[in-house]
Order: C-alpha cells, then structure tokens, then sequence
C-alpha cells in the first residue's frame, strides 16, 4: 500500500507498521537459515562428539544381556591398588579384584584366593586356592601377594596406605628406607603357600588382609606396562570377578564378567556399564527416574518424592564417625580437662542429628566405636554400652568457670571451630556456635576451609576444635580404638595419654578377644571422661534400587558399592 | 596486515606467560598441601612424594623447570588423577567442552541476533515485553538452577511419553549436546538480546539509516544491509570472549548433564589443589581466549568497513 504521508523524518505509524511488516518477513528468512545452518552444524559437531567418546549406555536394566548400567561419582583415580586411597578407585578394584579373604553377601569375612589360613601368635600362613586364576588364564600364586606387598613398602612407591602393612615384620623399617625389601617379612614358600611374620602378634590380621592395599599384583604383567600400570584398561590385570574391558575417562566404563573367575557364587551379572560420572546427587536422582541407572543414594529433601512413588527405600550405615577433635596442644585453652567437660556437658548430639542437620539416616553418635563394629562374639556396643551422657548446663557452667580460673583468664578469647566447605559442615558449625554461644557465652568463630587446607591446618595444629571423621579400613574395633595413640600420626589434635597408649597397644597385640575387647571397652570410656572428642554423628545413607535387581550389597566397612552378588530378576514378589 | 597479524601474536605469547607466571605463583601461595590426604604419611613417604612431583625443590626452582616443560609443551602428570598426563586429560575433555561450547555459542548468537531484532522492530509492543522478560530471567536466573530444571523436564517429559525422547544425561549422540547447549547458551542468548536491541535501536535513529529512507530504499532492505549489519558489531565484538568464557565455564552443565569436558576438570583441579592440572587448564584457556580476541580483531576488519587493521 502506498504511504501518502511520509513526512521527512519518516516516522508515521504506516511507515513503521509497513517497515515492521518487511522487517519482520526479512527476520524470518534469516531465521529459516539459521535453523538450516544450525542442523548442518549440529550434525556435523555430534559426528565430533561421538568420534571423542560417549556413553554406552542401554538403560537401567538389559535382560538379555544380563547387563546394568551404574553411575560413578569420579574418574577413579588410582587403579593400581598398591597406590589407591579413594573410595571410587576402591569400589572398582573390589570388583575387578579379589584378595586372599573377601567379604560375603552377609558381610562377614569369607575365604577368596586363599582357600584357608592360621593365623598365630608370630605370623600366619595362607593356603592359595587351586583355581584362582588371572583373566588371562594364569594362576594366582603366592608370589604374586609377595610381589605387590614389597611394591606397596618399597620407599620409592610412596604407597599412602603403606601403614596398613606395618603389622608385618620390618615393614615400617622397610617402608622407611632402612632396610631392603626382601627383609619384609612375606615370603612365597611355594606356588600355593604365603608365610607371613608379624612385627608384634597381630590376631586381627585376617580382617586386615581383605583391604585393598593387600590386593595381589602379578610382576610379569606389572613389568609389562612399563609405568603405565592402572592407567588404562588394557593396562590392568584381574583376579576377581569381573574384568574392566573398555575405559573412557572422565566419561564411562564397562565391566565384563572374568571367565577365568574361580567363585560361581559371585559375579551372576555378565556386564556392569558406567555410563555416567557425575557427583550432583539430583542428577543421578533424574537418571534413576529416567530409567539409566539402576541405583543411586537419596538426600533427605528427595526423601518424600521417593515415598510418594514408593520406591523401596533402604539405608545402610556407611561406615564413618564424625567428632568434634581437640586441640590439645600446649598453650592452647581446648588442652584444658576442664574447659573440653564444659563443651561436652552443654551440648547433645540428638540436637544435632533430629533438629539441625535432619538427614533421616544420621544416628546420633555415642562413642568412639559406631553401633556395626563387633565385639567379643556380638555387637561391640553392645557388650560394651557406651558411656551415659546427658545434657547438663548447669554443671557445664562450672566446670567452664573452674577452666577460666586454671586458665588464668579475664574471659574467653573467640574459639576456633575449624569445619569443612561442604553446606552440612556449615549447618553444623552455625549450630554449636549458637549452642555455646547460649549455653556458655563462648563465642566460637568458624574457619571454614576446603579439604586440603583444612588438613593442613589440621597437621599444623592452628585450630582449637575441628569437626573431623574417620572412616574404617577393616572390619575391627581398632581401626577406630587406635587413632589417638600417640604414635598415630591422623591424631592431628595430639592428644597424649600412657594410659591411652597403654591400651592401644593391648588393643593391637593382645591374643585373648575378651581382654582384647576390655581394653577397647576402656578406651571408651577414657574417650569419654578424658573429652578426647565429642561424638557428633554416625553417617547413614538412604539409597533407593531399582526392584528388579536383587543381590545389591553396600557395606559399612569393605566394599561400599558392591554388585558381585547381584542379579537380575524380573518375577513379581 | 600480515605484520599486524605477527604482532598481535607475539603480544598474545606474552600475555600467556603472564597467565602462566601468575596462576604459578598464585597457586604456590594459596594455603594448603596438595599432598596432604585422609591418611597422615610417614615422614619418608611425604620426602618421596614431594620428590616425585618436584615439590622438594625452591620455588623458583620449580618455575624454571615448569617453563622449561611448558615451551616444549609438556604439562606433566595430574596429582589426583595419578596415571594421566595433563595433556592428555586436555586432549580427550577440551574438544567436549569446545563442542559444547560452540554450539551453545551459536544458539545464543543466532537467538540474540533474531530476538534483539524482533524487539527491536516491535518496540514497545506485545513480542518486546514477552522477550525482555525471557532476558531478564535469562540473565538473573543462576545457570545450574536452569540446568536442574531443564533436567527435571527431560524427565518428566520421557515418562510422561513413555519413551527416551531426549537423553537425560551423558553425552555421545546429537540428542545428547542440544540441552545441555541451550542451557548453557541462554545467559549469554539473553545477554546479547539485549545487546542487539540496543545496538538496533541506536541504528535506527543514526544518519544513514534516514539518508536511507529518504532515498526511498525498500525497507527489506535497510532493514538487512543498513540496521542488521551495523548493530550486528558490538555482538560480534563480544562473541569472541563469549566463546572462551561459555567453553571454559561449562562447568555447572558439565556436571549436571555428566558430560565429559574440561571444565569440571578444571574446577575440580582447584579444590584439590592438583599444580599440574590447574597450571595446564588456565594455561591452556588463556592462550585460547587470547587467540580468540585476536580473531574476533581480525574479523572486525572485514565485517566494519571503518576499522583499519594498521595502527
């Protein structure tokens, strides 16, 4: 239509709307190109995307190809066991390999490569199985735990789980660069028998054997991979019941069942893929309802979805114990008895664990030893109740003033509560810092820090209280009873006792399990009424599984995530 | 042009060692041991620990060493990752993200571009306040809050199909990259809508473009050669450090989505104080943003008749 009015400046409302109309046609051509430009791009970038790695993923479930499909939180980052310390790496490795005692699907401690041992007061001997073997065929001797035990002592490995060794004779001295490795005191008699000589009689040791680090480690092999052992999954070798035969890192992996696995009692599933590593727990939580996953941990806000759906809930205590550790250094007000009682008997941990941090599966913790670890012949707490503790303010306050008085002090500087990053240890910190803050008139000032730096400040002793854990490496009481011996280098608080050090070491040598257990029972109560720490919390962990895989095992102590006894079954129960 | 061009390029391999120099020091200075773990180590182990990655040696030392390593391009072995080599772990998750990246990049200029201009041809108008709201939350509204509800729409979009219509997470396939790519673009598509509207609009007054009409030009074409190409400038300006900033930031979606890129690797590099990681990912970032301006520079000279290349 003609425009009659256009004046010089050009702008009457038929000039813009004719303008609007061309403009907006013109607009839309260029965006048909640019979805015409956009697909061929597309197409060309996921022809680059699928040549740079993906996922290999089939679903939650594949029946007919006895396969799942997991997610992984991290890349593992350590494959080669005599070197591992995570809790990812461990979780692959317990499933591609398989130590001398393994743990069945009741937890309990059952024979793997070794079909039989004696423990004694000065060693122990392993008798290895006849059809353990390698994934390439060969056998698994005893020369091969010889071989990967002086790898993980040689100085030169600089193995970070090396202690766990040191029961073994001259292992501590070897491990330290003052004697050679052949003086460690592991020797291969033959092809089937391993003889082991203890530093001090060690009546645990069957527990410790079934931890990582005492994975077997076959030296041709090893040779083989010129440095590049665990780096790959052609650069890795199996003993147990499935085999890593594709990795992509940082992206996924597939597990495959080892034909050559000795246990038909183990390994049901043919192939476990990881197709997915993400640690961001709402989206493994979509990939599970997506049907991707078969597995995956619930945090308390998914907790109500997951009922409404009714997804069979189930929870398990990982493991690990939570404290708030003192610093009991010289010159440093936490090394007061006095001051540490008025903190322990101004605070309850059901606070915490029911008001504050509201994670359903946290148990208030009570002691130094968690309610799994086991005892003389049953639970550990249970034959040894742990120590009453109530509330108490009033008496909290006296004992508080009776410190201010020893201390010399006017009043009480600002405490350093040293805590993690992670949005729980804040919630916690605020809470005691209001908590003391009511109860005592303490001001406490957080330190928030990541891991590393909170470990350094840890070391280096510039804190006055940290909220610190500890998780277990073997299913025995002195994984826990021994961290605040004097020796133990994790007692970064350096709490230091005789009597303490005393029963430790009955702890750590005592043949007789009664007076062995006793003596656990009494660093109890000496944690206790010497405030060593104060117990916080007992980690659980809420999980959710998809119902048609059965046989799915987590563990407080030992393989946490552990599908060698799953299978698949789609019958209705 | 060409001499332009030489000196551009020793002037951004100057400025790459600055990075380097910097993120070095920077690192060597933020408190915290990178060797330090759950388990305390024996005295002997932390000396052969600190040996293996050549802690043990002076600080400056351990510079000259890692210049030394970096001119030959050798970024040296990742601290948690203890069985790859950093130039690896950047060879195989650099090209994921840069996909990413890329694809994110276009959606967000090809949206930018078309939304500014409608804004900007509708002014005041229904399709303006419709768009500019979009921007707003766009730009407002956190990254990984859109990526955990775009994800939750996936999921309940597949179920309520019944089928896999789009991939809730991973990566390997066409379906897999347009999510995850939208998300990450829609700050940045936001950001240049606004950008190009105001562009537009400031076109749309200036000289020319009366000189234009009065001329009697038909608007379809004012509208392409006059206003679209003119206040396509600053976008194009700012599309350079866009695409640094959207591949090296793909952080939140890389997680989300669990995808494989570099740039979870590079976040978490700085938590767990891994040297060798976080010197070779900012190294190699820099050096990528610094090209970037320089091409976005040079591309400049062509579309902007205006600009003359020799200083």
């Amino acid at each position: 239509m003609q425009d009659a009015s256009s004046t010089e400046a050009g702008t009457t409302m038929d000039t813009d709307s004719n303008f609007a109309t061309s403009a907006g046609k013109q607009l839309g051509l260029y965006a048909l190109y640019a979805l015409f430009g956009l697909s061929v791009l597309i197409y060309v970038l996921s022809v680059a995307a699928g040549s740079s790695g993906g996922s290999v993923s089939g679903g939650a479930i594949n029946i007919e190809r006895n396969s799942i499909t997991i997610v992984l939180t991290e890349e593992p980052p350590q494959l080669d066991s005599t070197r591992s310390t995570d809790a990812v790496s461990f979780i692959v490795l317990a499933h591609a390999m398989e130590g001398l005692i393994a743990y069945d699907d009741n937890d309990q401690l059952t024979p793997g490569v070794a079909e039989r041992w004696e423990i004694r007061d000065d060693g122990a001997t392993f008798w290895i199985r006849e059809g353990a073997k390698w994934s390439d065929g060969q056998p698994v001797t005893a020369y091969d735990f010889e071989f990967a035990w002086r790898r993980v002592l040689d100085p030169a490995t600089a193995s970070e789980y090396s202690f766990i060794l040191y029961p073994i004779k001259n292992a501590e001295l070897v491990n330290r660069g003052d004697l050679p490795k052949e003086m460690i005191g592991v020797r291969a008699l033959s092809d089937r028998v391993l003889e082991v000589e203890f530093e001090r009689p060690t009546p645990y040791f069957d527990k410790l054997v079934a931890f990582n680090t005492y994975y077997p480690l076959r030296e041709d092999f090893f040779e083989s991979t010129n440095g590049r052992y665990g780096a790959d999954a052609d650069m890795l070798l199996s003993n147990g019941p499935y085999v890593v035969t594709e990795w992509i890192h940082g992206s996924s992996m597939v597990w495959k069942k080892n034909p050559y696995y000795w246990n038909d009692q183990k390994g049901f599933l043919d192939e476990i893929v990881t197709a997915y590593i993400t640690h961001d727990v709402n989206a493994k939580l979509n990939l599970f309802k997506d049907g991707q996953i078969v597995e995956t941990s619930l945090i308390a806000p998914m907790l109500p979805t997951a009922m409404e759906q009714r997804w069979q809930i189930d929870r398990f205590m990982d493991g690990s114990l939570f404290f708030l550790e003192f610093n009991h250094r010289e010159n440093r007000i936490t090394g007061n008895w006095n001051f540490r009682r008025a903190l322990q008997l101004a605070q309850d941990p059901s606070e915490l664990v029911y008001k504050v941090l509201k994670e359903a599966s946290y148990l208030p913790a009570q002691s130094l030893f968690p309610v799994w670890i086991q005892g003389i012949k049953e639970a550990f707490r249970k034959e040894y109740p742990a120590p009453e503790h109530k509330i108490d303010v009033e008496r909290a306050r006296e004992h508080l003033e009776l410190a201010r008085q020893e201390l010399g002090l006017e009043e009480f500087p600002p405490i350093i509560l040293l805590s993690g990053d992670s949005p729980l240890s804040l919630l916690a910190g605020e809470y005691y810092q209001e908590l003391y803050k009511q109860n005592l008139g303490l001001e406490l000032r957080i330190d928030a820090q990541i891991f590393k730096q909170r470990l350094a400040k840890m070391t280096s002793g510039e804190f006055d209280i940290v909220m610190a854990g500890w998780g277990p490496d073997y299913f025995d009481a002195l994984t826990f009873g021994d961290l605040f011996a004097s020796w133990n280098l994790n007692n970064r608080g350096h709490y230091r006792s005789e009597e303490m050090d005393r029963l430790v070491s009955i702890g750590r040598s005592e043949l007789d399990p009664e007076k062995r257990m006793d003596a656990f029972g009494d660093i109890q109560q000496l944690i206790h009424e010497d405030v060593v720490i104060i117990p916080m919390y007992e980690r659980g962990i809420s999980f959710v599984v998809d119902p048609r895989l059965k046989g799915f095992k987590r563990r407080s102590v030992g393989p946490d995530v552990d599908y060698s006894y799953a299978f698949i079954d789609t019958t209705e129960d | 042009m060409w001499i332009y061009v030489l000196k551009r390029l020793l002037q951004g391999i100057v400025t790459v060692w600055f990075i380097a120099t910097a993120t070095f020091f920077a690192m060597h200075n933020v408190p915290g041991d990178p060797l330090l773990n759950d388990r305390a180590v024996s005295e002997a182990i932390r000396i052969n620990l600190e040996a293996k990655y050549g802690l043990d040696q002076p600080i400056g030392t351990q510079y000259l060493i890692y210049l030394g390593n970096l001119v030959q391009g050798d970024f040296g072995i990742s601290f948690t990752q203890e069985n790859r080599e950093v130039n690896d772990i950047i060879r195989e998750h650099f090209p994921i993200s840069a996909i990413l990246g890329v694809l994110a990049v276009v959606f967000a200029a090809a949206g930018g571009i078309l939304f500014g201009a409608l804004t900007a041809i509708y002014r005041n108008r229904l399709p303006d306040y419709i768009i500019m709201l979009l921007v707003i939350l766009g730009i407002s509204v956190p990254s990984f809050v859109i990526a955990a509800l775009s994800q939750l729409t996936l999921v309940t979009l597949n179920s309520a199909v019944g089928a896999t219509i789009l991939p809730v997470a991973g990566w390997g396939t066409i379906l897999h990259m347009l999510v995850p790519a939208l998300v990450l673009g829609l700050g940045t598509m936001a950001y240049l809508t606004r950008l190009m509207r105001s562009s537009m609009l400031e076109v749309v007054n200036s000289d020319f473009v009366r000189t234009a009409k009065a001329k009697g030009v038909p608007p379809a074409r004012i509208f392409t050669k006059h206003q679209l190409r003119n206040a396509i400038l600053p976008v194009i300006t700012v599309l350079g450090p866009s695409i640094a900033a959207i591949t090296t930031g793909g952080f939140v979606v890389e997680l989300v989505f669990a995808i494989p890129g570099l740039g979870r690797y590079f976040v978490q590099a700085v938590q767990q104080l891994d040297y060798t990681v976080i010197m070779g990912t900012t190294v190699f970032y820099g050096a990528f943003l610094v090209f970037m301006v320089i091409l976005v520079d040079l591309l400049y000279g062509f579309i902007d008749p205006r600009v003359k290349l020799e200083k």
